[in-house]
């Protein structure tokens, strides 16, 4: 099976720091991958150049077959919106937007209807518990229905890959597994791949397997299962 | 926690017959380890003759499943020492995966291979529980949960121990010399 997602051989530094030395993801349509490490090792970076977010200095990202280098800008903006859907740990939601406006808005960019986009977001709410909290805006809603908020918005676009940072970051253990919980039955739901990254191996366990990224590198690419 | 202990604890709750008992002891104890019904009857036998039980009414023609049995003032103080009576924390002082990573060390092997092989071994673990946990009732949650935090701070203890394996490698060439 080819890879959906194929990153190889990354490197990227800022200034005299090495976030990457040499690492690899591969992810397949479908498949939930965890990206763990600890804290300063590289497995955010590797999920931003994975997303087309950062440019790397050397090693080649492939979505579909397409490498993200030889896309224009406004080509990866698209793939991106289209494609793509992105939960992180903080601060994703437009505060002066109710939900139902947050959760529509990759649809409004992408130059749906409003009706339409209201119409879809209007049934990922209701799918992800939150159909009473349409209205609600951001600083009304707490830490766990903001998150799913967010993986509401991330599914919108019925994407083929999310990419998830530390999404319970920031919740309590039952909020936290209820957010996984949700992503992740809904990602299978529809067949989106999802690349989570989390230090959590309790987060990690949601996915279909691991890798762990070290100082830079990989397991994948270190050999390890 | 004992098979008689479990029995009082329910027994508590409500009288039941010996055939009640196996389904609550298997819906709440039992896990995959159902009981089987000798072990019912034995037990309560145990607890008639220890005076923590009695037998509070036999219906319908006879025989021992038809007895119900009801917990006595004994088996309530009984229940109620177990509960006060905190549970010793393990120590895991023992560790063969410290006596492997020194294993490796002293041999000139690589550690941190043995702990990358260990994760593994452990996140697998920790999938197939969140599975198990996903398709379950609270109950089977709750349970999978305390092994799923315990094996998280197995994981916390091997990367912990990732970082310190120069530290250790180069100690136990001090300890040799």
């Amino acid at each position: 099976m080819s890879a959906l997602i194929a990153a190889e051989g990354l490197h990227k530094a800022y200034g005299p720091t090495v976030a990457l030395g040499g690492a690899d993801l591969i992810v397949h349509a479908g498949e939930i991958v965890s990206v763990m490490g600890p804290s300063g090792s590289g497995k955010s970076t590797l999920l931003h150049c994975a997303a087309g977010l950062t440019v790397p200095d050397a090693g080649r990202v492939a979505y579909a077959g397409r490498e993200l280098s030889r896309m224009s800008d406004v080509e990866r903006s698209a793939l991106r919106r289209r494609e793509f859907g992105f939960v992180f740990q903080f601060g994703q939601l437009v505060p002066e937007l109710t939900a139902l406006q947050n959760v529509a808005l990759p649809l409004r960019l992408d130059g749906v209807s409003r009706r339409t986009a209201e119409r879809r977001a209007t049934g990922w709410l209701d799918r992800l518990g939150l159909a009473d909290k349409a209205r609600a805006r951001p600083g009304e809603l707490s830490g766990g229905q903001q998150q799913r908020v967010a993986v509401a918005r991330a599914l919108v676009a019925d994407p083929k890959v999310i990419f998830t940072d530390e999404p319970t970051g920031a919740l309590d253990s039952i909020a936290g597994e209820r957010v996984m919980e949700m992503l992740t039955s809904a990602a299978r739901e529809t067949g989106a791949a999802v690349v989570l990254v989390t230090h959590d191996a309790r987060v990690a366990a949601y996915a279909d397997r691991s890798i762990v990224v070290r100082d830079g590198r990989s397991s994948e690419r270190a050999g390890v299962r | 926690m004992t098979i008689a202990t479990a029995f009082l604890a329910l027994l508590e709750e409500r009288p039941q017959h010996g055939y009640d008992l196996k389904r609550a002891y298997d819906q709440h104890f039992g896990l995959d380890r159902p009981l089987h019904y000798g072990q019912v009857y034995t037990t309560l036998a145990k607890l008639l003759r220890n005076g923590l039980v009695s037998v509070d009414g036999v219906e319908g023609a006879g025989g021992p499943d038809r007895k119900r049995y009801t917990i006595t003032d004994a088996g309530v103080t009984d229940i109620q020492r177990w509960l006060d009576e905190p549970e010793k924390p393990d120590q895991y002082l023992q560790s063969t995966l410290y006596a492997k990573v020194v294993g490796a060390l002293l041999t000139g092997r690589s550690a941190a291979a043995v702990l990358d092989v260990q994760r593994e071994e452990h996140l697998v673990a920790m999938r197939e529980l969140t599975r198990r946990k996903q398709g379950g009732d609270l109950a089977d949650r709750i349970i999978c949960d305390r092994a799923l935090f315990h094996l998280d701070a197995d994981l916390r203890w091997l990367e912990h121990t990732a970082t310190l394996l120069d530290e250790l490698a180069a100690e136990l060439r001090g300890t040799k010399e």
